[in-house]
């Protein structure tokens, strides 16, 4: 006679209420109940109130306005825009505009800060002064100081258009910007497109292979000659046999500016500048921290394995140091991406400026708008951590502790 | 400034909230002592404060006015500078009791604030300034310049309309506050900066060298400046209105703030129905019936005011061209009281 295996007593039922309850159980649950419900209610009297006294008053309200056209021009627009386009269209010019310069001032800002932590624990003295020196004096200025710096101090002592420091007679640096020759398609872009991109699909073949020679037998392949030569080659090529792939215009000073070509505005030179070297300090300091956080054996095991510093540092200490660097630096980007609102004190056209500083002073509509601002500022950074946790998770997976 | 719009914005949301749209803002003010006016942050002869903080101009009078007609006291005013981009939102949240702050009278403005303009202190319209060295002597002349101008202003439209119109190109570089934006232009980064014809003159004297700077003759478009108070308060309505008023009647009556005292004891029926002696003009305003003494008094009639902030008493020297009474070739024109 089998014995019966005594069934353990259902999990469900306590479970599910400690899960929705905690501690408390079941009278845990109903508070929580009970406190969402009455956020819910504020929440809705707030809106609700404010919609009825917005009527009483007759101030418009709704979206209504996103369709009305803006009728005031944008000096830098990623995306055709002209005075007669809707609100709408401003606000997706100021949010390119926006996102434009985060991703640049963060990639120049992580490049700059890593350089820096570098400098930093270098057995150089000099080296090391210097960089601390660096972030003693750019961490401790109001940021805003530093966009107005650059921008009035710096770039606006540059010479007008007439007089501007010309390059090959192609590039032109004046207070106006950096104005570049503009590339235009040709017939010869596509083949030379295609052949670039064979180049570097070679180039990652030829690479990995040569790391599964060097894991598998030991043997060290010089593979960067032939990438270059791939790379480099095969666009040569193809411009030789179907014609070059660009032509350029080049800019011509006409009137008061120039005409023709590619410019770079001031405004937003002054910005990312003085945002990406503001970040770069803080980024220096957590990644020096990061650095060394990492035990010190581990350096050393690398040095006794004949790695030199930089390959000890780049294959080593960083991978581990990440994990303490990635939280903090995270924090970093969100606070680049949100410094860049000051943008509005020299003129750069982002989302605050266009969006919630011209077209909420037209339209009146504050609280559509700052909602919106808001909305928008908040995705942003939701989406930039999302992006940082991923990489994180990854990095964890990588280092085996997932 | 993003902080500021913010805070603003939150308070019209809480404020809205709580209060029913009082209608009780003459109340509100006497019980608080003090009138709470919008102005500019800092535009000569409209409205900039001096070293000791004291607010003069011709925008701070009209505030002065209503201080004085409601407490005979022209100095119970605390001026709120505002940004153009903060002003509607400040009055909207209840934050101040009337803007003052060379505003331009429109349509859309009138109708989708919330807010109601009370009359004209300022015909205006819009201009360019630009450095004399460039030689330019028209605004037709500005084809591909670069302009720098305050954001949140009628300006930027204006702007927009008067080069589309005329087939030419510009770039525009739009900052936050006037002052900014005439920094930009001063230090070469656009080759001209426009707003309001009164404004170029107050802003030119603020230049290193203001006679190296040239008014171009252009006007583009109408700019009629006046103050603003918030919807569903009629009786505060009439009292901005009539400030503005009086002060016009004033001049035309000839009552100035220093044959005030005199013109008090006058036995015309107009000068008498104007000072108080006769009627309750005042009271129906809900003020006292010597009203109209009190503001010429505190700010003089509307030639003294306009003299003293902008016109030929002043640095500015504007002429009075349109803001010259419509009987001697302007169009300042006030309805009677009666």
């Amino acid at each position: 006679m089998a014995i019966e295996p005594r069934q353990p007593p259902s999990q469900l039922l306590p479970r599910l209420q400690r899960a929705l309850g905690g501690r408390a159980g079941w009278s845990g649950f109903v508070v929580q109940l009970l406190f969402a419900a009455a956020l819910a209610w504020i929440a809705y009297e707030i809106v609700a109130n404010a919609r009825a006294n917005l009527q009483a008053q007759r101030i418009t309200a709704g979206f209504g306005f996103m369709v009305n056209t803006a009728g005031f021009d944008v000096s830098q627009n990623l995306i055709p825009y002209t005075g007669s386009d809707s609100y709408t269209r401003v606000f997706l010019v100021g949010l390119l505009n926006t996102l434009l310069v985060s991703v640049i001032g963060i990639f120049f800002a992580t490049l700059i800060g890593f350089t820096v932590a570098l400098g930093r624990l270098s057995p150089n003295w000099l080296l090391a002064r210097i960089a601390g020196g660096y972030v003693e004096l750019v961490r401790n200025l109001p940021p805003l100081f530093q966009i107005l710096f650059w921008y009035l101090a710096v770039l606006a002592v540059l010479p007008n258009p007439r007089q501007s420091i010309s390059i090959f007679d192609s590039f032109f640096l004046s207070n106006r910007g950096l104005v570049i020759p503009k590339p235009i398609g040709s017939p010869g872009f596509e083949p030379f497109m295609i052949a670039l991109l064979v180049g570097i699909v070679a180039a990652i073949v030829l690479w990995r292979y040569a790391r599964r020679q060097l894991f598998e037998s030991g043997k060290v392949i010089k593979v960067w000659p032939y990438a270059l030569g791939m790379l480099v080659g095969l666009p040569l090529l193809s411009a030789m046999i179907f014609g070059a792939p660009v032509t350029f215009e080049v800019p011509v000073l006409k009137g008061f500016n120039f005409a023709g070509g590619s410019r770079v505005i001031p405004e937003f030179v002054a910005l990312t500048l003085a945002l990406s070297t503001y970040t770069a300090a803080f980024i220096a300091e957590i990644v020096r921290a990061g650095i060394l956080s990492v035990n010190k054996g581990q350096m050393e095991a690398g040095s006794s394995l004949g790695l030199q510093r930089g390959s000890v540092l780049r294959l080593i200490v960083i991978p581990q140091a990440m994990r303490v660097i990635l939280p903090p630096l995270t924090n970093q980007y969100l606070n680049l991406t949100k410094n860049s609102s000051l943008a509005v004190a020299i003129g750069y056209p982002d989302l605050v400026s266009v969006f919630a500083g011209t077209t909420l002073s037209q339209t009146g509509q504050a609280i559509e708008i700052i909602g919106i601002t808001m909305g928008v500022y908040l995705l942003i950074s939701l989406v930039t951590s999302a992006i940082m946790s991923f990489y994180g998770w990854r990095l964890g997976r990588s280092l085996g502790n997932s | 400034m993003k902080c500021v719009s913010l805070v603003l914005t939150l308070a019209v949301a809480a404020g809205l909230s709580a209060q029913v749209a009082s209608a009780q803002t003459l109340k509100t003010v006497k019980d608080r002592g003090m009138l709470s006016c919008g102005v500019g942050p800092g535009l000569p002869g409209f409205s900039s404060p001096d070293d000791k903080g004291n607010w003069t101009g011709l925008d701070v009078d009209v505030c002065r006015g209503i201080a004085a007609a409601i407490f005979n006291d022209p100095t119970k005013v605390k001026f709120v500078p505002l940004s153009a981009k903060d002003r509607f939102t400040a009055l909207q949240s209840g934050e101040i009791d009337l803007l003052s702050r060379n505003t331009t009278w429109t349509l859309s403005r009138d109708t989708s604030l919330g807010a109601n303009f009370t009359g004209v202190t300022y015909y205006d319209g819009q201009g360019f300034i630009v450095k004399k060295s460039l030689k330019v002597n028209s605004a037709l002349e500005l084809n591909s310049a670069s302009v720098c101008v305050q954001t949140g202003t009628t300006t930027e439209q204006n702007l927009a309309d008067y080069f589309k119109g005329n087939n030419m190109k510009y770039e525009v570089i739009a900052f936050g506050t006037a002052d900014e934006a005439v920094k930009a232009y001063e230090s070469g980064r656009c080759d001209v900066f426009t707003t309001d014809v009164s404004g170029l003159y107050a802003e030119r004297l603020k230049l290193a060298n203001p006679a190296d700077h040239a008014v171009l003759p252009e006007v583009i478009s109408k700019e009629p400046l006046g103050p603003m108070v918030r919807h569903g308060d009629d009786q505060w309505f009439d009292i901005v209105k009539w400030t503005l008023f009086a002060m016009v009647n004033a001049e035309e009556l000839g009552i100035t703030q220093k044959n005030a005292d005199e013109m008090a004891k006058s036995d015309k029926p107009e000068m008498k129905r104007a000072v108080g002696t006769d009627g309750n003009f005042g009271e129906q305003l809900g003020l006292t019936k010597d009203w109209l003494l009190r503001i010429v008094k505190a700010v003089g009639n509307y030639g003294e005011s306009f003299d003293r902030n902008v016109g030929a008493g002043s640095k500015l020297n504007i002429s009075r061209g349109l803001n010259n009474l419509w009987n001697k070739g302007g169009i300042q024109f006030a309805p009677p009281i009666r």
